[in-house]
């Protein structure tokens, strides 16, 4: 569709907008590329003649790619792209979106009206009208940090290493099978909404991964070991960077140790968390009760409500005195971190919980007035062009101690204790009180020592007493950052990554289950 | 955009004459759909979608690359081959790499209903007003979701394989809690044809549950007779189904493997009353006719009267053994029983009844322990009867153990499993012995 096109749509829809109303900037399309700014203008129009009070589109490209190893052996190397376009309207306090992969202007003012008549239609049975914060306009890029674009590196280079962290594992004795994989998932999108923001963004997320498995066939057990590296928000120098190969030994020699490991005495006990395991602790127990969608009951269908009702706000005591946890959409590498979310809404960094005092929620435009907010937290996210926006966990991060406090200073202050690395087996319940959480290692502390390795090992808890029971964190110089690409929520099931720091931190007297069943 | 078979093959046949490689397989599918979702009894969210994929995979010799993009522009298409080649030309040898199959014959698949692909927002919303309507007479909380959706696929490769399927699809769910929210039910139903639902009958049952859950009393865990929904069984029968892969029992790392190599295939691992099989063509629960590289699915029995009958073999694993490939199912049906839920309850002294399982996750997969916890309706049973609603457990159980312990059965339905959506004929059961290890406080 030509420029007189887009003129003859919005003159036929009564409303004959200029797109300059809405983009005071130049263009950021380059020679060859599709306008962006005409092509997402073309929905505002649409949308704004048709009724909507408030309207955006996100004009987006996802590029993913995965490669998957085994021993000696690459089992896959694939590359995904995927266009497209959502536009989502607000019309008469309802919202409607649509989207299609056809991205042209014909499509855009089709989808649009669909949005429009998808709003209509469900007017009716809208009782309070969506009242949405108020957003500044506007006009800028914004992306993730890197030193070397994964896309760039030759897929040779990729298999290369990831066949060389198997054949170390594999030289560990006892060590009997190693997957390793890395998967890069880049997000470019324009968004642009009739507040008049005119935003790009590309966002990276990777995530290499490697499991040994030590199979015993005299007692037909097996035994297997993750590594530690978290997925992040950066360029490919992560590869280049990190100790993979110490960790893949590790994993190796640690999944053959598993087998002479010691089985765990169940009962009470005291236990300390490094990061690469408190992370998933931190995400189901802090992040998820915090989202205010569940607490309202948007989310009572599927992923669940929360105990962390509104009358608990700025009431409840959270955790000790030493538990801060600050939300975050701009932690450096952080899976959740960005420039604006899909509301337009700058990101920012703020507490959930203040000297063990529960303090905030997350919200995004449409739920600020619900707590007499003029501003949103930023929350708004949509894992597709195909996807609609909603609210989705930022970063949460547990703070560092304020005294200066290591791993072994804290290992060498308990006198009984498990230490717990890695993530593994995670549940929690529908409303964030009862979880069970696993590791990939478990290691005995006795009287101020690490004195063997232990197995079979689950914890289960109930998240305030859990956080009430947490006597000492390590301080900064400590910090690890972990996370997830895939944390799932709404219908239909949309995927966030997201990132949860912290310290090694202890905690008294928890109900600590031994794992092992006879079938 | 749904693709019909024409049209389909034509894009394929475009994708296979643009490659040089050995040996190219693609595919291409096409999906329209729409959803609505209510919470607070009002709309929260609703949307159409509408998107195709294509997928392409070459192979030079072994070295084999795959790419996948949603445009169908002939520049797209080309793209997408290029990058495939591009990727094989190179990886190393793949030496598990199985060369194209041959044109292969497959069953009629009965998945596709006209009204269904025709589901508008009107019809999202009436049936979003019903719900709210049912909930509001009953005076509970509805928070609920709609989804219908048409899709088509199609694979074909350089031997001159083609496959061509298409189906549609509508689920409904709905969670009802009382406005003192100590109660809280759920119902969920899938099905090919919009016109198997019935929302207001759904969701009355959702209201009821829920009503009848709330003022919960606490039990101590432990062990006890469970009676399980069919959504309950459904998710654990799932995990135990994906179990079955012979390549990780024959590499010991699987409850089915042997000590000291090979696999439990033609052991006796259930009691009698066990069956389960998987049958693309089932009329309740149709499933793809096609899986790996286009490898047709046929009825396959995988649990006969409690023996274990097959495993699924990826073609290599299938070549290196002399076995015949077996690829994952798209469905599965497990043979019930003639119990009514009455009757499950009426023979129970003292038990406990489950209405749905949640955030279901791998303990130790040498036992396939699982956890997770009860949601949604969880009741207690003294002297054959249902004597009040109890709060909500942990659990920590193997499905091998569940499908050892199983007294009593009723007849197969299908009912979605809470925590995926794979088709299933499935039914309610009871089992003694069912482990919850702590309370949950949670509604």
């Amino acid at each position: 569709m030509e420029r007189r096109d887009f003129l003859k749509l919005s003159a036929l829809s009564g409303t004959a907008l200029l797109l300059s109303d809405y983009f005071p900037q130049k263009t950021l399309a380059a020679p060859g590329e599709p306008d962006m700014k005409e092509l997402t203008g073309v929905a505002l129009n649409a949308a704004r003649s048709k009724g909507a009070q408030y309207a955006d589109i996100r004009i987006a490209r996802y590029r993913n790619q995965s490669i998957n190893t085994r021993e000696d052996r690459v089992l896959n190397v694939s590359d995904s792209e995927s266009y497209g376009f959502g536009v989502r309207v607000l019309v008469d306090g309802t919202w409607g979106f649509a989207s299609s992969n056809a991205v042209d202007k014909e499509e855009i003012a089709k989808i649009t009206a669909t949005a429009v008549a998808v709003a209509r239609a469900n007017k009716k049975l809208q009782k309070q009208p969506v009242q949405l914060a108020p957003v500044p306009a506007y006009t800028d890029e914004w992306e993730t940090p890197m030193k070397k674009n994964p896309f760039d590196v030759p897929a040779k280079d990729k298999v290369e290493f990831l066949l060389a962290l198997n054949r170390e594992a594999l030289k560990v004795k006892g060590a009997t099978f190693c997957n390793s994989s890395m998967f890069f998932a880049a997000e470019h999108k324009f968004f642009a909404s009739t507040d008049g923001s005119f935003i790009e963004q590309e966002i990276l997320r990777e995530f290499p991964v490697a499991s040994v498995t030590a199979v015993d066939k005299t007692t037909g057990k097996f035994e297997s070991r993750r590594t530690y590296g978290a997925p992040l928000s950066k360029g490919y120098e992560y590869i280049d960077e990190y100790p993979w190969m110490d960790e893949i030994r590790q994993a190796a020699e640690e999944a053959v140790a598993k087998h002479s490991a010691k089985s765990v005495e169940p009962g009470k006990r005291d236990l300390i968390l490094h990061p690469t395991h408190l992370w998933l602790t931190i995400h189901e127990s802090v992040g998820h009760p915090t989202e205010l969608d569940r607490v309202l009951g948007y989310e009572a269908n599927f992923a669940g409500t929360s105990f962390l009702t509104l009358d608990k706000w700025k009431k409840l005591k959270y955790g000790s005195d030493i538990v801060n946890f600050v939300a975050d959409k701009t932690h450096p590498e952080g899976l959740a971190t960005c420039g604006y979310d899909d509301d337009g809404v700058k990101t920012k960094e703020w507490y959930l919980v203040k000297d063990g005092l529960f303090v905030d929620y997350q919200t995004i435009r449409d739920q600020a007035h619900i707590l007499g907010k003029r501003e949103s937290d930023g929350c708004c996210y949509a894992d597709h062009w195909s996807s609609i926006p909603f609210q989705r966990m930022p970063n949460v991060s547990l703070q560092p101690g304020k005294k200066k406090l290591s791993l072994n200073d804290l290992i060498a202050d308990t006198d009984d204790a498990i230490l717990i690395k890695g993530d593994s087996s995670f549940s929690i319940d529908h409303q964030r009180y009862n979880f069970q959480f696993s590791g990939q290692t478990f290691w005995e502390v006795k009287k101020g020592k690490i004195t063997g390795m232990l197995r079979d090992v689950a914890y289960q808890a109930t998240t305030v007493d859990f956080w009430n029971s947490c006597d000492a964190i390590c301080s900064k110089e400590e910090f690890w950052l972990g996370g997830a690409m895939n944390d799932g929520k709404g219908q239909p099931g949309q995927s966030n990554g997201v990132s949860h720091g912290s310290c090694p931190a202890r905690f008294r007297q928890v109900n600590v289950l031994n794992t092992a069943r006879k079938i | 955009m749904i693709l019909n078979e024409k049209r389909s093959k034509e894009i394929l046949d475009k994708i296979l004459s643009l490659s040089k490689a050995d040996a190219v397989s693609a595919g291409v599918s096409g999906q329209e759909g729409g959803n609505i979702r209510f919470a607070r009894n009002e709309v929260t969210t609703s949307g159409t979608k509408n998107n195709v994929s294509v997928s392409v995979t070459t192979a030079f010799g072994k070295r084999v690359g795959s790419s996948s993009t949603n445009q169908l522009d002939d520049e797209s298409l080309k793209k997408a081959v290029r990058k495939a080649e591009e990727i094989a030309t190179i990886s190393p040898e793949n030496p598990e790499y199985m060369p194209p199959l041959p044109p292969q014959q497959y069953q009629i698949v009965p998945g596709w209903d006209d009204a269904t692909a025709q589901v508008s927002a009107q019809y999202r919303a009436a049936a979003a007003e019903t719900s709210i309507k049912v909930c509001e007479e009953q005076k509970v909380i509805g928070a609920g979701y709609v989804e219908h959706s048409a899709g088509s696929s199609a694979f074909a490769n350089s031997m001159g394989l083609f496959a061509y399927n298409h189906g549609t699809e509508v689920e409904y769910s709905m969670t009802a809690r009382t406005e003192d929210g100590t109660g809280s039910g759920w119902v969920a139903r899938d099905y090919n044809a919009v016109k198997n639902l019935s929302v207001d009958e759904v969701a009355a049952i959702a209201a009821q549950r829920g009503k009848t859950s709330a003022n919960a009393r606490s039990v101590e865990p432990g062990k006890y007779t469970v009676i399980l929904d069919p959504s309950c069984v459904a998710d654990l029968v799932r995990s135990l189904i994906f179990s079955l892969s012979a390549r990780s029992a024959d590499e010991g790392r699987s409850w089915v493997a042997e000590k000291g190599g090979g696999n439990k295939v033609g052991q006796k691992v259930f009691p009698e009353s066990i069956t389960i099989y998987t049958d693309p063509t089932n009329l309740e629960v149709p499933g793809s006719p096609w899986g790996e590289d286009g490898l047709p699915r046929k009825r396959t029995t995988l649990i006969d009267k409690g023996t274990l009958k097959n495993l699924f073999y990826s073609r290599y694993w299938a070549s290196k053994h002399g076995k015949d490939p077996l690829s994952f199912p798209s469905n599965f049906i497990m043979e019930g029983g003639q119990a009514t839920m009455e009757e499950m309850i009426a023979s129970t002294e003292r038990g406990i009844l489950l209405s749905s399982l949640w955030y279901i996750r791998s303990l130790d997969p040498q036992t396939l322990l699982l956890t997770g916890l009860t949601r949604d309706g969880t009741f207690f049973i003294e002297k054959g009867r249902i004597a009040y609603p109890i709060k909500n457990f942990r659990w920590n159980e193997s499905p091998v153990a569940v499908l050892k312990n199983v007294e009593m059965m009723g007849t197969s339905v299908r009912i979605p499993a809470r925590e995926s959506s794979f088709p299933a004929l499935i039914p309610a059961l009871k089992a003694r012995e069912f482990t919850f290890s702590s309370l949950s406080d949670a509604v």
